[in-house]
């Protein structure tokens, strides 16, 4: 009987019920350190081969395109494909359930020992490597666009409305967005 | 109380749908509510939250959930975390199937290319600012750089390079 399964039934056959989508995402949550992204695919498309490489890569590009965290949205749309609304609800509840309780455990943590200066050493010491980590990603974005003077150009603008006239963020992106747009089609033609 | 967990629902609300390229591109706006406009804590506070969010587990934003949790305990918490992941996620679903639709139409690769370079401008934005906010002393400064440049030039995991940071802190050398 299991040589007459279509290929759409096995798939059916390998949907993961809520509460495997929950789990999956809570074990992601938990083991990403430094950024999801690369543990997200080893997870949903090696190990458990919830989507082929091909959906990985579609399914990443909507939600880098949408706004909020990729790994968030990621969570939400794989949770939805398989189980509609609920589904999406059990991704999204299982991703950020465990990184909530410990980012609050370090908070309470750090406001019941902040006035001790070992302590506010350690935290100076992590607030500026935590810094150099960002400097070091918003290198490797920027770095790309060095032989694109029209979007070099538009993100130097983007920096200087955000960090030094100290803009708010909707109307800068109003402004500077469509642009970048506009650019990016005339240049493809 | 309840007028700052209207504000709070606002606030992350609009930085929800704000938030195109992740959410680094939200920091800086976040920053400037928190602390400029509603002076909920000042700007080393707020960077010593951002570095406590980087040493957790968990997607790049979870110091959302921790601002909400700091002006106005698990209320401010629990309102926080659905204000910044619903709307998000609610545009995810309802694109989900427009995405599958205009797949091939340039105008979505367009947009796509566009965003980069706004984005781009933004992180970097988020990281200068920081930066200024965090680091006080010369060994701060020195710890960001080294950091920095160790984290483009090497494959080591981010979370040594926050351990380190920490251990050189904790020596007090230069405070």
């Amino acid at each position: 009987m299991d040589q007459n399964l279509t290929s759409l039934d096995s798939a059916e056959a390998r949907k993961p019920t809520l509460r495997e989508i929950f789990g999956g995402f809570l074990g992601l949550g938990l083991i990403s350190f430094g950024g999801a992204l690369p543990l997200a695919r080893r997870a949903l498309v090696e190990q458990r081969r919830w989507l082929s490489a091909e959906d990985f890569t579609d399914l990443l590009g909507l939600c880098q395109f949408l706004p909020g965290g990729n790994v968030i949205n990621l969570s939400v749309a794989v949770g939805m494909r398989f189980r509609g609304i609920p589904g999406a609800l059990a991704g999204i509840l299982g991703l950020i359930a465990g990184p909530s309780l410990v980012v609050i455990g370090l908070g309470v943590l750090y406001e019941h020992t902040q006035d001790d200066p070992h302590v506010r050493h350690l935290f100076a010491g992590l607030a500026a490597a935590a810094a150099g980590l960002l400097i070091s990603m918003a290198v490797k974005i920027l770095l790309p666009l060095r032989h694109k003077p029209m979007a070099a150009l538009i993100a130097a603008l983007g920096f200087i409305a955000i960090a030094i006239l100290r803009l708010p963020l909707l109307p800068t992106m109003l402004v500077l967005t469509p642009l970048s747009i506009y650019v990016a089609s005339r240049n493809a033609q | 109380m309840n007028g700052t967990l209207v504000s709070l629902a606002i606030i992350f609300s609009q930085l929800s749908l704000l938030a195109f390229g992740g959410g680094n591109t939200i920091l800086p706006e976040m920053q400037r509510q928190v602390v400029e406009v509603h002076h909920w804590m000042p700007a080393s506070e707020f960077s010593a939250l951002f570095a406590l969010a980087q040493a957790a587990p968990g997607p790049n934003l979870m110091i959302v959930t921790l601002i909400g949790w700091h002006v106005a305990g698990w209320p401010g918490m629990l309102v926080t975390s659905i204000a910044k992941f619903g709307p998000s996620s609610i545009v995810t679903i309802l694109a989900l199937h427009a995405w599958d639709r205009f797949k091939d139409r340039p105008w979505r690769r367009y947009a796509q290319w566009g965003l980069v370079p706004v984005t781009a401008g933004i992180v970097a934005a988020s990281a200068a600012l920081i930066a200024q906010a965090s680091d006080s002393t010369a060994i701060a400064w020195a710890i960001t750089a080294v950091t920095a440049a160790i984290a483009l030039k090497t494959r080591v995991h981010p979370l040594w390079l926050l351990a380190a940071g920490s251990l050189i802190g904790l020596t007090g050398f230069g405070q």
